[in-house]
């Protein structure tokens, strides 16, 4: 059969189910189970009314459950064990988490996270912020927001092939064709440098493209937040005698510090599970491991799933924090 | 020494003249409120003076000195919003400070201002709370208190109470009012689609139609001898009866005939050379009464009776084609529906304009 045939069927049989399943399953409720008729008719309505939600709710927390909560459980306890001969496995207690603390590799990668997680929400922030502020009054400004906005539609490896482009080393004989050396080369240096084995600096070349694409959405959520402040406020400002700079730093960034909060956080969550782009650029060598990347060297090529495990643990221990603040911020800007 | 001098002041967007050429002098002190229906420019105008919009032509001068390319801050206005435009995440005391702390006053200065402004408000309790926790009334004298705070020689109102609620407006009036007597060498200017406030507060109200000026004058004067037909509708409420007549006798006294064929003689001196003109006749409701009497000035049926107490409206019919005659009875009158009344009015009290509108001086 045609593949666009068959997603075709699937698109109809998934979407057809979804709305058969709410709506029979509704009608069960009120037709069946709890009929709006007869003496009970009253308490049947309350009743139907206490069961729907869950009712409407049991696909969701299905396949959440399904596919969320019980791998959690279960890396949690693989992170505990440890493979034996014979496809079996081991109560080993926390001995991969020790073995994995004692790994130079490890917390190689965790000062590349906590590097990751301090420059790039920062600069992507800073720099949307810059972007949607400097574009909001122009003429052109939409088309420049489309353009920091579009690398938001590459994938993490597209953009990451993109930039090993511009990081490109050629012999010092031949024309360089990445961008950066040819630059560098133009303004006096001398060997074409080979940007992404530089231990430590290494770490922000690839930064940089997390930023470039994480920019644009923090400009498209901010430009909204900045939209949303009350004209009044900023004229009362121009009136109480405030300079552009005073106006945009102590009248509008307090404003919509919520949803910068909201936007920081958000980038946040997406740095703390970076792994394409590393493993797309350097693959953790030259010390620029990160813990998503560790995490996948231990599972699929060490295959040794309890350390891998336990990195994931790690990962999870971090994001959540973060991810809890997040829906809060976020919460509190719904209302 | 903060006299206003609008020469000649225009805006346009685009091709669009939206204020065409207004002239007017604001003496110190003055209580000014610009009026007019909506889509006036009144807002516009007032935005001018603020430095909030561009003038496109014409000159603004305070004090003597040609602000027109001077910053909003360097002119020495402040400016209370509709919307009260608080700073959100400032403290009451924050918000009346920003100002004087941009402009780098010393600590001691900012308390003893922010402090002496909140005296004068009431606001003293509140001078910690964000303004969310504050009622619409408290935030409105928030923004005032920031005004205040300013110190300024012309104070800006943009529709100050249009946000509260009835009750609250009246006080916040009666409130602005008292401001005005207490800083009485301050100049204001008010802007307003509300009569009442225009009528309590203005030393001068400001009639704006269109983009331009159609009256200035003391409120009572611009009810007792508006100069065109659109002061005449807009101030008073119910707006004037107007009807349609034409002119038969001249002279020291003029006289009309009205649709319904009887003649009416008016207080009015007019050339011989209107002889046989259009006219527009007026009468406001408040000054109709019901009479017996063969000297009446309208027959019609009374269509409806709105009884208020304090008055009574009637909508008669049979005298203009297209709307009812408007009367305005003191107390309660008990009329019934359909009923044939007449109604008289003194000579004083009659208006008349000729067909473009303009009135007929006395």
């Amino acid at each position: 059969m045609n593949p666009a045939i068959q997603g075709l069927i699937t698109i109809i049989l998934g979407v057809g189910g979804c709305v058969g399943y709410f709506y029979l399953s509704n009608q069960f409720l009120d037709k069946v189970l709890f009929p709006a008729k007869g003496e009970h008719a009253g308490r049947n309505i309350n009743r139907a009314n206490m069961v729907r939600p869950w009712l409407f709710l049991a696909p969701a927390l299905l396949f959440l459950g399904l596919y969320l909560a019980y791998p959690v459980v279960a890396t949690f306890i693989l992170s505990l064990s440890e493979r034996v001969p014979g496809d079996e496995t081991r109560f080993v207690g926390f001995e991969n988490y020790r073995l994995m603390f004692s790994e130079p590799k490890f917390w190689e990668a965790m000062r590349n996270n906590a590097l990751w997680l301090i420059v790039v929400p920062a600069f992507s922030t800073a720099f949307g912020l810059l972007a949607a502020q400097l574009t909001d009054r122009i003429r052109w400004g939409s088309i420049a927001k489309s353009l920091i906005f579009m690398p938001m539609a590459i994938s993490f490896v597209g953009a990451s092939v993109i930039w090993k482009l511009v990081y490109d080393t050629r012999p010092a004989d031949q024309d360089q064709i990445g961008i950066l050396n040819a630059i560098y080369l133009h303004l006096g240096g001398t060997d074409p440098q080979t940007w992404l084995t530089i231990p430590f600096w290494n770490n922000f070349f690839l930064m940089i493209v997390l930023i470039w694409i994480q920019t644009g959405f923090a400009m498209v959520i901010l430009s909204a937040a900045l939209r949303g402040i009350p004209e009044e406020t900023i004229e009362a400002a121009v009136i109480d005698g405030a300079n552009p700079f005073q106006i945009f730093f102590k009248i509008k960034v307090p404003q919509i510090m919520g949803t910068i909060a909201v936007v920081w956080t958000t980038i946040t969550i997406v740095v703390l599970k970076v792994f394409d782009i590393v493993f797309a650029m350097t693959n953790g060598q030259w010390e620029t491991q990160v813990l998503a990347n560790y995490m996948y060297d231990k599972l699929f090529r060490a295959n040794d799933w309890g350390v891998g495990s336990a990195s994931a643990m790690v990962i999870m221990l971090l994001v959540t924090p973060i991810l809890v603040w997040n829906v809060m911020n976020a919460r509190k800007e719904m209302r | 020494m903060a006299s206003l001098s609008l020469k000649g002041i225009r805006k346009s967007y685009g091709a669009v003249e939206v204020i065409k050429g207004v002239d007017l002098e604001i003496e110190q002190g003055e209580f000014i409120v610009f009026v007019g229906p909506s889509g006036c420019g009144k807002s516009t105008l007032l935005r001018m003076i603020a430095g909030l919009e561009r003038i496109t032509g014409g000159e603004l001068v305070i004090d003597g000195q040609v602000v027109n390319d001077v910053p909003p801050s360097k002119r020495g206005i402040a400016m209370v919003f509709q919307s009260y435009a608080l700073y959100p995440h400032m403290t009451v005391y924050d918000n009346m400070a920003f100002g004087m702390r941009i402009a780098k006053e010393s600590k001691e200065e900012i308390d003893r201002r922010v402090r002496s402004a909140a005296e004068i408000l009431q606001l003293t309790p509140y001078l910690d709370r964000l303004p969310k926790a504050l009622s619409g009334g408290q935030r409105q004298r928030v923004a005032i208190g920031r005004a205040i705070c300013r110190d300024p020689k012309v104070f800006l109102f943009d529709e100050p109470l249009s946000n509260l609620d009835a009750a609250l407006r009246v006080a916040t009036r009666i409130e602005i009012a008292k401001l005005n007597e207490q800083m009485a060498d301050t100049t204001m200017i008010y802007v307003t689609h509300d009569q009442v406030e225009a009528m309590t507060l203005a030393d001068r109200i400001v009639v704006l139609s269109a983009g331009r000026i159609e009256q200035v004058g003391p409120p009572l004067e611009l009810y007792e001898h508006p100069a065109n037909l659109f002061v005449a509708q807009f101030i008073g409420s119910p707006a004037m009866n107007i009807v349609k007549g034409k002119i038969e006798e001249t002279g020291a006294q003029t006289s009309v005939r009205l649709p319904g064929g009887n003649s009416v003689t008016v207080d009015v001196a007019t050339d011989a050379s209107e002889k046989g003109k259009d006219c527009h006749f007026g009468v406001r409701p408040e000054d109709l009464t019901v009479t017996t009497a063969d000297d009446f000035l309208f027959e019609g049926t009374v269509d409806i009776a709105e009884g208020l107490g304090e008055v009574t409206l009637l909508y008669v019919s049979d005298i203009r084609e297209d709307e009812p005659l408007v009367v305005k009875l003191p107390g309660i009158v008990k009329v019934d529906k359909g009923q044939k009344l007449r109604f008289a009015a003194e000579k004083a009290k009659l208006h008349l304009f000729d067909a473009d509108g303009k009135t007929y001086r006395r």
